[in-house]
Order: C-alpha cells, then structure tokens, then sequence
C-alpha cells in the first residue's frame, strides 16, 4: 500500500496531575495523581466529592491570549486553546499577530469535547435566560455554549485554513479526532492538522454521571486513591477534566521542515456496536470493540504480536474486566505474552471527550521516552484480570524496547476509538 | 456629569475588547470603535450592556446603531444622563 505516512511533530497538554508535557511526564512517570476533593461537589451533594481538576489555568490563559479573547472563553475553551499553543510551539511555529493575514491553508484543526461548555450553559445561560435577562447573556454566549467553539477558537489563534471541525462521540471523542486528523492528512487534504479533545472541569457535565451511579463515590476522603482502574474494589470512575492536542503532519511535510519528529500514527479504527450483541447507549457490544482493535491492526499494517503495549481505555468500572478481555481476544494473546497494560485514568480520573486525546499524548510521550507510567490504585487486581497480572506495571518501568502501543477509547453510544502509534526511528 | 469623564469611562470600557493598542494610547473623540480599535463589531452588545452598569442608565437598541466613533458613545451617554 502507497500512501502518505503521518507523524507526531507536536504534543499539548493541559491534565490534572500536570499542564504541559515536561510536568506531565515527570507526574506519569512518579504516578503523580490529579484527583482532588472538589467543595461544588460537596456543596451541590454529589455521592462523589472528588475530580480530576487542572491547576493554575486562569493565570496560564492570562499569561498567554488578550484580554478580548479571555472575555469569550471558558474553561474548555481555556483548556483547548493552552494545550494547542503548547502543541503549535512545540511543532516549531510562532502563534501569528492578530493583523497578519496569512493563512495556513494546509493545517487545520478536529478537536473534539463530548459534552461541551456546560460551565457556560449552567452558569449563564440557564439562569439569565429564565430570569428573562437573556440580553446579559452579550455577545460571547454562543461561542462558548457551540460545540465547534474549541476547535473555532484554535482556529483563530493560529490562522488556519483547512478544515476545523468539532467531533463529538463520547468518551472516544479525543481518539476519533486524532484518528480523522490522520485520514485528512493520508489522504492528500491536508499537511498538518492540529487534533484532539477537550473538556471543561464543571460539576454540571458531572451531576448526571452522579445520578447514574457510575461515578467513584467510596474514596472521597482519600481523593489519589479514588480512581482505580483494573482493581477488585473499583467502584466507578472518577470525573476528570482537561486537553490533549497532537500535531499530526504529513512525514514529506515533517522531513522537508526537518521537524522533531516525537511518534508515527500507524493507523487506526473506528467503528459502532449498534448497541447489540450486549451493547447499549452505556455498555459496549464486545464483538465491536474487538473489531474496532482489529481495525486499528490492519490499518496499521501491524501483526497482534508486535504490539507491545496497550493505553487501555479502562475507567474503574465494572467494564474493566470486559475490556481486558476483548483486548486479549482481539489480539490473540494469552496471559503469558501479553502486552504491558497501562490506564492513565488512575492518575487523571476519566476525562472524557478529551480522554482519547489526553491519554494519546501519554502514549507518545511513554514511546519517545521509553517508560510506562505506573497503573495506580489496582494492587488488588481483579479477579477476572488476575490471569494478566504481570502485564501491569504498579511502579514506573523504564521500557527503552518500547515500539508499538495501542491506544483505545470506547463510549457511550456504544462508539470505539483505536489508534496504533510507533515509537519514531528514523 | 463632565464629558472628559464619560470620555475616560467609556475608554476603560473599551479597552478590554480593543485589537489595537496602539490606537488606544491615542485615542479621541473621533476615534472609530471599529475600524480604528478592531473592536469586534458582535462585541458591541457587551460594550453597551458595560455602559448601561457604569453608568446606570438603560440605552436602546436602535442608539446602538448611531454609534461609530467614542464620541458617539460619549455623546449618546451624555444625552441619557441628561
């Protein structure tokens, strides 16, 4: 097969437990947790009084953009609009003066937020709408509450003109992005593409997941010890927040610019179970997210047998078990020669639309450096996954023979998300 | 109220929205909101819903459109305090 190779020239992060990829290495590799007990969740009687909160946003944001653009932007837009300038620098370009009329039209942007700017919804529009002020809303409502503002707003800060566009399917928003990015690019429609998730840190995105009883709700006064994926007494997720943002380039584009080059994107898959086969709007249809790997392995060009590890998708719910085993079925490996298992969730809590992008930079970033970052939390492993133990690392383990991980998101809606990703060897 | 005082309000007003330092550091009477300050011209709600708090008075939305240049605002305002 003859098409065009895409790579990583550039990563963005905004996370709990680190804003920014020297802080968030150095807290992946000291498994560094980002969950911490949220008084709105206290005050507003949520049965889960913990979160995965970024820090020191505002005082970034105000570092970073002008006034005339923070008075338009929320926390989501705030989060997206950070980890794309770190992505954008990063790539090796300078954030464009806003009287420079170039236009990138070969870079575009997808990036993507499951559930969007409820922070705005809640706390403006609602109120002033029923309270019959809706003329206090201004004029910096719509672009905030709009699902396509994130990736609209990154699009203005970096002059580009090729296609920007908001995904959204759940809590594999973030990976579906980087994998649509990647499909422009391929197919000759783009250079460079700015891909990724977001979501705000707001307890009206998180109240529903309350009420569901979904949600962590036996560790709020131990907050790092509350998400707990792969363990026996994981009770639920832990809500989180935040933003992942890769750049992806075409490789001519990369080499010609002689750009960093920080991973390949292999390939990858996506698909739906139809909410049969045991799937639902919550619950995924095994036989779909097994396909879904398989799809990311073919498209990848990749053999089962050279993975060599996997960014599980793994929230600290009762799918965790499942999850592990479509992943042993879909790759044919047994207990013996498993690939490394590692669950940024237990550090970061479940970010979800960003969660697929988020947990993709910590995947480039384990293959750049060569390490995994350590699963917290599941030192009593479940009893369903016992049989895989040893594939999980509980402390830090430097892996320098680290090539191929997968990375997989699988949401609501019965929707999964599977990226293949290459350590880069040139 | 004295017009050099409305005329300081509505520039502290404006300059959150302002594109164009430059143009604030000299700004006047005659200066255009707009084409002078790259004022987004959507912002323009926001600018006045601030007059209307600063200033405690309610203004309509069809003076909004009489409204170009900061005189015009100072005016506009003016003539509302009477």
């Amino acid at each position: 097969m003859n098409r065009r190779r895409v790579v990583v020239t550039g990563l963005g992060i905004i996370a709990p437990n680190g804003n920014g990829t020297r802080d968030f290495e150095m807290a992946l590799r000291k498994g560094q947790s980002g969950i911490r007990y949220q008084e709105i969740m206290h005050e507003t009687k949520f049965a889960c009084r913990v979160a995965g909160v970024p820090q020191g946003i505002d005082e970034l944001a105000e570092a970073s953009f002008p006034e005339y653009l923070l008075l338009a932007m929320n926390m989501g837009h705030r989060y997206a609009s950070l980890a794309a300038l770190e992505a954008w620098t990063d790539a090796g370009f300078e954030m464009p003066a806003v009287d420079d009329d170039r236009v990138h039209w070969d870079t575009g942007a997808i990036v993507g937020t499951g559930v969007g700017g409820m922070d705005t919804t809640g706390g403006k529009v609602v109120p002033l709408t029923d309270a019959g002020k809706l003329r206090r809303l201004g004029s910096t409502a719509v672009e905030q509450v709009m699902a396509s503002g994130v990736s609209a707003r990154i699009s203005g800060l970096f002059a580009l003109g090729n296609q920007v566009s908001t995904n959204s399917s759940a809590c594999s928003t973030g990976a579906e992005a980087i994998a649509m990015g990647l499909e422009r690019i391929r197919s000759g429609r783009a250079e460079k593409m700015l891909c990724g998730g977001v979501e705000a840190g707001s307890h009206y995105i998180w109240s529903g997941f309350d009420a569901m009883r979904v949600l962590c709700r036996d560790f709020n006064d131990e907050p790092d010890k509350a998400s707990r994926p792969l363990s026996a007494s994981a009770g639920g997720f832990v809500p989180g927040s935040g933003a992942g943002i890769l750049m992806l380039e075409s490789l001519e584009s990369a080499e010609a610019r002689d750009a960093e080059i920080h991973a390949e994107v292999l390939g990858a898959g996506l698909n739906c179970g139809g909410h049969r086969g045991g799937g639902s709007m919550t619950a995924p249809n095994p036989e779909s997210v097994q396909r879904c790997i398989q799809l990311a392995l073919a498209d990848a060009g990749l053999e089962a047998a050279e993975v060599d590890a996997v960014n599980g998708h793994l929230t600290a719910t009762r799918a965790d078990p499942g999850e592990i085993e479509s992943w042993a079925k879909a790759l044919g490996r047994e207990p013996g020669n498993f690939p490394k298992i590692t669950a940024t969730k237990g550090l970061v809590g479940h970010t979800l639309g960003a969660a697929g992008a988020l947990e993709s930079v910590a995947t480039v970033l384990m293959l750049r450096s060569g390490f995994l970052h350590p699963c917290v939390n599941c030192e009593d492993v479940h009893p369903q996954i016992e049989r895989f133990a040893a594939a999980i690392p509980h402390t830090a383990e430097e892996a320098p023979d680290l090539k191929v991980m997968l990375k997989a998101g699988f949401g609501f809606g019965d929707v999964n998300a599977c990226l293949a990703f290459r350590k880069w060897d040139p | 109220m004295e017009q050099g005082e409305v005329f300081e309000r509505v520039v502290k007003i404006l300059t959150p929205w302002v594109k164009s330092d430059q143009a604030l550091e000299s700004a006047s009477m005659e200066t255009s909101i707009l084409d002078d300050l790259k004022v987004n011209s959507a912002r323009l709600v926001d600018v006045v819903i601030a007059f209307e708090d600063d200033f405690d008075i309610e203004i309509a939305d069809e003076d909004v459109d009489s409204v170009n240049s900061i005189g015009d605002a100072v005016n506009l305002i003016l003539g509302k305090l009477g």
